[in-house]
């Protein structure tokens, strides 16, 4: 039976809130598993969770150097959206979205995704036509898009200057329904709830400092609460791939780590409905069920394993705010933080086998991180239990970099602050 | 952040737009393609970082500034610059009277 | 009834103000909170999640409770604290989050659900019965949550930006940073002085002690004093973030003045002086009206003249508590009780309390407060360090005021952005700074020196030694005396004063509502870690930031985890260290100015003559110039129409124009293009591509040899920038023997392009000295010269597929070059035409653009391979026959033609006629549409899965987004003229 119900929470709150138990165990690791996921965050407790939901594979340990959720999933704007144009994109993001549309069910565990729209908007009929290309690409991989005149634009999102005095007028926008947003914190809980339920072992505290290698295959890894071996080992580190796999021995890797930073407003009753992205400056706004806006812009576009950014972004991206929505104004920015991306190369993701055996990796999430952890998890448990990539991953390699075959949405190459 | 550059002195992050990685040489052309610089060399350079956690040598343009090309020594941890010198054929300058810096 | 003003009080200037529409008095200096305290007002807004009575819980930026919405229409700002509120004639206040009114709020039935409204309990239900339901229960959700109101009108206001230098800036103006302040400016150092309160002084403040030094201080030429003003954020390289209030003081600003002013300040040095924030003790129902810390009470007895209550009591585990009752005792202010945890209390400490005749309860704690909506007493208990409060011993003690400290919290928020992790110090029950990661020093209470007369010592020290830093030899002044007084120095570590079973919700965490209880549940079900605590709970993340209640919430989960409070860990603090408005930190860019307009010499001309403009990045340019009520549509036919048959002229100044020099610019060139520059002859221009290092197309354009070691390159409207940085790259990093130079010369040139079978009849005619014949100036020649005497360039080259010119003149001769040469075209019925007419032109020849340069084409794909070179190096040319680079498979360019009438649109897909799959397959998509007044139909670009092999196949150019299929038959690109013959004539 559920845990978690409107039924459960009555009884317990007559017996004071005394009898909840822990949300997940907190085990000692063992000697050893079928599979290690490195990496306590979304993707990595998703990935657990989907191996022994779909796999029947249980005997797992997910392993976090922190605390569970501490990375991207606790720290970004929690944007969920499949508004790609690139087929390889479209059917993975799509995927996403369908599992986020039963993820609540499915965990028990309410990850509260409210779909109330992401609207993109155009300051030029050629930025309309692009995402017109864009929309009716969507529609043909049979996701929903809409295309909005400026009139539809106002009645969407109240408070838009639609003026032409403006510095980008409104053309018009590109609105996927489905889209919207899911409590980070909670995606993050409900997987590592889920996963637990199925046997899982959720391991904090526990960094990995190096691959036990033998024949050539990865057998296990050494970590600050000692040697855990196993069949197979996933690396779900994010910003931090390249410092986890050069442990594994790894150097060609097509990523660099960048600081993005978001920020929230005061909480606020109801104001922005949808997600409202600005095209003309690299804007994204949306209004959390708490009533606090949730805003952030562009990398800050250098190098960085900090999670602090710098202040000509923090005033850019409130610049974009205001010029989009005038009447934020006299609203107040009360949180800033900054996560680590792990940029890739054309700014799309890699689920793949690793080049040594035994080793799998997922990474490259960029901007879209979040918003994929389902089907991340979904894809790369597939792989691990199969040895090989799902359809849904299987153009998300290491290797298409080399061989010319780039999934670039946005046109930038190898330029991964640009993407 | 402020970046040293040694034509202009201490600037604004804003000034600069970030050119990656300074420590990738660019294959000789020459050798390629057939001979010489291989197919992965050509990936390296293009697609392929070291993206350390720390000590990390990288190119900056001071675009809004003097228009050189900097390798800047950045900790990607602390954001501390080390140090900053111009590349190419401007690496000997005359720099531009400094005034007192942070 | 609580609070009044006191008959001692120094009366200002009245000042009438409304609260939820009643009209109030208060007096000049006073704050929103002394004022209705004054007026006896106790209830100021209700919590977040159960809607509680709240009232004014302290005298600054760390209140919770009394959040109002100040002013209204397009000047309304919602969750602002009473506290920091400086009140002016004709204020408006209206309390938050109640329904219909403060007094009555209907949501206050879910104290009742209290239980089921425990931590994370969303998170447990609403997902039934269907996928859809949280959709239904969220609706509600939504507008139950949130606080005040926002408004949908532009804020009026303007908000200004100050970038600033100094040697030493100091935050917080109180007997520390004064000090400090005061010495590095003695020594010589340039000394920017902030404080977010509008009189500096900190608690000396109004004391000659303060006042004589800040009035030399200000006299100082080096010394920059900036009062109301927050210093928010700390970055790197001692870049701090700070906003001046300017004139929230008042009704509205006056002419010309912002109502904020952002501060960016670069300093050598930082003295971080920015105090402390008392924090209170939990114990039941501890979010009554009435219940304050204790030093917020002292100050509206100090500051404003108003009495918290009439009959107050403390409760403490401190000496510094007794300051407060000094200071009311002194006002004549009645103190009933002094709870006091401790059993042994400081001398000074114990005379104020036999002075003040309140009766001493050492060795008890309050447990509960007691009362309706307001506060009539409390019950107190005996309390043992060990034990913990007695479950029965009780007494009531009346009160309508309770008055409470549980120490000082050092404000650590600058410390702890530029620095390590906190230090605990026991004795102090608090953290302090950590190591300092940037040139700062803490000194004065935020360093746990609480003392006033060590403050000041340890501020000038931090004053000495920042100007030190900075090269300026040590001039301390003389430290002014300060009076004795009682000092939080060893609180007693009480944190929760409640029994085990005692009664009444005790909160941790007051606007969120977050409760002792909640910490314990968050621990039961693992939520153990600092920012698990943080997360679950919501501790700490409402407007104040949790500055009373962060490490409360964490001393409970230590008792929970039986561990010692450092062991659980701190939070790490990110900016802002309060809220900060959007408005300034935007910033004068915001609307108009988001971005720089980039307009060319011509652009006065084309406003005058009525063209539609259109954004092409940061550049203006015209897109149609409509005549009568023509559709674009019609105009850019009209245009085009008249290029093809007489002459027409665009601007085209917004390609990007690089100056290329140098021995071997050449060299540098056929590296640069993907085809052969070393051959180009002087006097002539040739089209190049580059492409990007992964062998992918990325710009093109048409370079000018000028003379042997000269060339004029130009690059794309969008990628001038780029391109040029991208030139300085190679020349610096890649081939630093090259002896080239390059510079951007866009916005030195004006650029016009004259095309059409007259267009060298009409350049003929103003043109003083080149041979404008076909042999003297041939097809893609480039002459100098001069019209009108201006000196030009010539360059005989062709977009439009048209006999053509580009004629290129110094920026400031444009507009005179350009009516010059219109005057000229008359007899031909010369026209200027606008983007899209230039569009139709490149699209009937199958000249690639923009939307085909997408940054995943190659240059085979737009059917551009011969310009690739097989026998040299160029930049691409390692990676450009890579197998994803060579599939057959690739989308292509090619034509299409409408062939059923219907209007092709960008953005649409290809689809086979016959598939029948629901949704078809995409086998491409449409990237350039126009009407052809040549070809008389819809011609359209676009790229098709292996298209130039599908020549002569009928497919569907769909629309899904509109629900519009249009057929068309795939053609050759080049519609019109493929062989070229008319820009040859």
């Amino acid at each position: 039976m559920a845990r978690y119900s409107v039924f459960s929470l009555l009884s317990n709150a007559l017996t004071g809130n005394r009898k909840w138990e822990r949300v997940w165990r907190a085990p000692e690791p063992k000697p050893a598993y079928d599979v290690i996921i490195i990496g306590g965050g979304g993707h990595g407790l998703a990935t657990a969770y989907y191996l022994a939901k779909n796999h029947g594979i249980t005997n797992v340990a997910v392993l976090e150097k922190g605390w569970l959720g501490g990375g991207n999933i606790g720290r970004n704007t929690t944007i969920v959206r499949s508004n790609y144009m690139l087929p390889a994109n479209a059917h993975f993001y799509e995927h996403a979205m369908k599992l986020w549309e039963g993820l609540s069910q499915d965990l028990n565990y309410n990850v509260m995704f409210s779909q109330r729209g992401v609207l993109n908007l155009a300051h030029t009929p050629s930025q309309l036509d692009g995402y017109a290309r864009r929309g009716n690409a969507m529609r043909l991989h049979g996701i929903d898009a809409e295309l909005l005149d400026r009139d539809q634009v106002a009645k969407y999102a109240p408070g838009i200057d639609l003026s032409q005095s403006t510095r980008f007028p409104v053309v018009g926008g590109l609105l996927q329904p489905r889209g919207g947003t899911a409590r980070h914190d909670a995606v993050a809980w409900g997987f590592a709830y889920g996963a637990d339920r199925q046997g899982v072992d959720l391991i904090e505290n526990c960094e990995v400092t190096g691959f036990i290698r033998e024949g050539g295959a990865i057998t296990g890894v050494e970590t600050s609460r000692g040697t855990i071996r196993a069949g197979k080992v996933g690396v779900a580190v994010a910003g931090n791939t390249s410092v986890v796999l050069q442990k594994a021995g790894l150097s060609n890797i097509p990523i660099e780590s960048h600081v993005l930073q978001a920020f929230v407003t005061e909480a606020l009753k109801p104001l922005v409905d949808g997600v409202v992205t600005f095209g003309a400056g690299h804007l994204y706004i949306s209004q959390s069920d708490k009533g606090s806006l949730v805003y952030g812009g562009d990398l800050d576009g250098y190098n960085s394993y900090a999670q602090r950014g710098n202040l000509p972004l923090v005033k850019h991206v409130a610049a974009a705010a205001v010029t989009l929505f005038p009447n934020l104004a006299r609203l107040r920015m009360l949180r800033s933080w900054g996560g680590i991306m792990d940029m890739s190369m054309d700014g799309s993701p890699i689920i793949c086998k690793g080049p040594v055996p035994g080793l799998y990796i997922n990474a490259g999430w960029c901007y879209g991180g979040f918003k994929a952890t389902p089907a991340s998890g979904w894809c790369f448990a597939s792989t691990i239990a199969n040895d090989a990539p799902h359809a849904l991953n299987a153009a998300f390699t290491l290797e298409r970099f080399c061989q010319g075959r780039p999934i670039d949405e946005r046109g930038a190459g190898p330029r991964p602050e640009l993407h | 952040m402020l970046i040293p550059c040694p034509h202009c002195g201490p600037r604004d992050l804003g000034e600069f737009t970030y050119g990656g990685d300074a420590t990738r040489d660019r294959p000789d052309p020459h050798s390629s393609p057939g001979g010489g610089a291989s197919a992965e060399d050509w990936c390296g350079y293009v697609f392929y970082r070291d993206n350390p956690r720390g000590r990390h040598v990288e190119y900056w343009h001071h675009g809004q500034g003097c228009r050189l090309w900097l390798k800047v020594v950045r900790d990607t941890v602390t954001h501390k610059i080390e140090g900053a010198e111009i590349v190419g054929p401007w690496a000997d300058a005359e720099p531009k009277k400094q005034r007192g810096a942070a | 009834m609580s609070g009044y003003r006191l008959e001692s009080a120094r009366i200002g200037d009245t000042v009438n103000f409304t609260f939820d529409g009643k009209r109030y008095q208060g007096v000049a200096g006073d704050t929103l909170a002394s004022a209705l305290l004054a007026n006896g007002v106790d209830l100021f807004g209700r919590s977040f999640k159960y809607h509680r009575p709240r009232g004014l819980f302290s005298a600054g930026v760390e209140e919770p409770s009394a959040l109002v919405t100040l002013g209204c229409g397009a000047r309304a700002e919602p969750n602002t604290r009473a506290t920091v509120v400086e009140l002016f004639e004709g204020l408006e206040a209206t309390s938050q989050n109640r329904w219909p009114s403060l007094a009555l709020d209907v949501m206050a039935v879910n104290g009742l659900a209290g239980p089921i409204l425990s931590a994370g309990f969303y998170y447990k239900t609403f997902m039934g019965p269907t996928r859809k339901a949280w959709k239904f229960y969220e609706h509600f959700i939504r507008k139950a949550a949130g606080l005040g109101k926002a408004s949908f009108l532009p804020d009026p206001d303007r908000y200004e930006e100050m970038n600033a230098f100094c040697d030493v800036l100091v935050v917080g103006a109180g007997p520390a940073g004064m000090m400090a302040a005061m010495t590095a400016a003695n020594s010589g150092a340039r000394v920017i002085l902030a404080d977010e309160q509008s009189t500096l002084g900190g608690n000396l403040r109004d004391s000659a002690v303060a006042t004589n030094p800040l009035a030399k201080l200000s006299a100082t030429d080096e010394v920059t004093l900036l009062p109301r003003t927050t210093v928010y954020g700390y970055y790197d390289d001692n870049t701090l973030g700070a906003v001046e209030r300017v004139a929230d003081h008042l009704p509205a600003p006056v002419k010309g003045q912002p109502r904020e002013r952002h501060w960016t300040i670069r300093a050598r040095q930082v003295v971080i002086a920015t105090g402390a924030i008392e924090r209170p003790i939990v114990f039941g129902d501890n979010d009554k009206p009435g219940v304050m810390l204790a030093d917020a009470g002292r100050l509206y007895v100090e500051r404003h003249g108003v009495a918290p209550g009439r009959q107050v009591a403390l409760f403490t585990n401190n000496d510094g508590a007794y300051r407060s009752v000094a200071a009311l005792s002194a006002a004549g202010v009645a103190i009933t009780a002094i709870v006091e945890a401790r059993q042994e209390i400081g001398d000074q400490a114990r005379r104020i309390a036999a002075a003040s005749g309140a009766e001493l309860l050492t060795g008890h704690v309050v447990t509960r407060a007691l009362g309706g909506q307001s506060l009539s007493g409390i019950a107190v208990a005996t309390f043992d360090p060990k034990q913990g409060a007695s479950e029965s011993a009780h007494r009531h003690v009346a009160a309508d005021c309770l008055l409470v400290s549980g120490g000082w919290t050092p404000t650590l928020h600058l410390a702890s952005q530029a620095g390590g992790p906190a230090r605990w110090d026991d004795t102090l029950t608090a953290f302090l700074p950590g190591e300092a990661l940037q040139p700062w020093r803490a000194a004065g209470a935020c360093n746990g020196t609480f003392a006033t007369a060590t403050a000041l010592d340890q501020g000038a020290a931090a004053g000495a030694a920042a100007a030190a830093a900075c090269g300026f030899a040590s001039n301390a002044p003389d430290l002014p005396q300060a009076d004795d007084e009682p000092v939080a120095e060893a609180p007693l570590p009480v944190w929760d004063a409640r029994p085990k079973h005692g009664k009444g919700k005790a909160f941790v965490d007051l606007q969120h509502d977050v409760t002792a209880a909640d910490v314990s549940l968050a621990h039961r079900e693992g939520f153990r870690s600092v920012e698990h605590l943080k997360r679950y709970t919501t501790l700490g993340m409402a407007t104040d930031q949790g500055k009373t209640s962060n490490v409360i919430g964490l001393a409970l989960m230590a008792r929970e985890r039986q561990l010692s409070i450092p062991e659980v860990g701190t939070t790490r603090f990110r900016p802002p260290y309060t809220p900060v408005s959007l408005g300034a930190l935007a910033g004068q860019a915001r609307g108009a100015n988001f971005r720089p307009t980039r307009r060319t010499a011509l652009h006065d001309w084309h406003e005058a003559k009525g063209a539609e403009m259109q954004a092409a990045g940061l550049w203006m340019r015209p897109r149609i110039y409509p005549q009568g009520g023509e559709t674009v549509e019609q105009a850019y036919v009209r245009e085009a129409r008249q290029v093809r048959q007489s002459v027409g002229m665009v601007d085209v100044s917004t390609l990007g124009k690089i100056d290329v020099q140098g021995p071997d610019a050449a060299e540098f060139l056929n590296r640069v293009y993907s085809n052969g520059f070393l051959k180009l002859p002087e006097g002539k221009a040739r089209y190049g591509l580059m492409l990007r290092e992964d062998g992918f197309l990325w710009d093109d354009g048409t370079t000018w040899r000028l003379s042997e070691a000269r060339f004029l390159m130009t690059t794309t409207t969008a990628n001038a920038a780029p391109v040029l940085s991208q030139l300085e790259f190679l020349l610096a990093a890649v081939w630093p023997e090259l002896k080239v130079a390059v510079t951007s010369v866009t916005e030195q040139w004006a650029g016009m392009a004259v095309s059409g079978p007259k267009s060298r009849d009409v350049i003929a005619a103003v043109v003083d000295d080149i041979d404008m014949s076909n042999e003297a100036l041939p097809f893609m020649g480039v002459r100098a010269g001069h019209i009108g005497g201006v000196p030009v360039l010539v360059a005989r080259l062709s977009f439009s597929g048209e006999l053509a010119y580009e004629v290129y003149c110094g920026a400031h001769h444009g507009a005179a070059v350009w009516t010059r040469l219109l005057e000229a075209g008359e007899p031909f019925g010369m026209i200027p035409y606008g983007v899209e007419a230039l569009g139709t032109l490149r699209i009937e020849k199958g000249h690639v653009a923009g939307p085909e340069l997408d940054g995943r084409t190659t240059a085979e794909d737009l059917g551009l391979a011969a310009m690739v070179s097989t026998r040299k190096h160029f930049i691409g040319s390692a990676m450009v026959q890579r197998e994803g680079l060579t599939d057959p498979q690739r989308l292509k360019l090619v034509g299409f033609v409408s062939t059923d009438g219907g209007k092709i649109r960008p953005g649409a897909h290809l689809v086979a006629a016959n598939d029948t799959a629901s949704p078809p397959r995409s086998l491409g998509h449409i990237t350039s549409v126009t009407y052809s007044p040549a070809l008389e139909k819809y011609i359209a670009l676009g790229l098709l899965e292996d298209g130039p092999s599908r020549l002569g196949a009928k497919l569907v150019a769909t629309y899904p987004l509109k629900n519009i299929d249009v057929a068309v038959e795939v053609v050759s690109p080049h519609f019109f003229d493929p062989e070229g013959s008319r820009m040859h004539a």
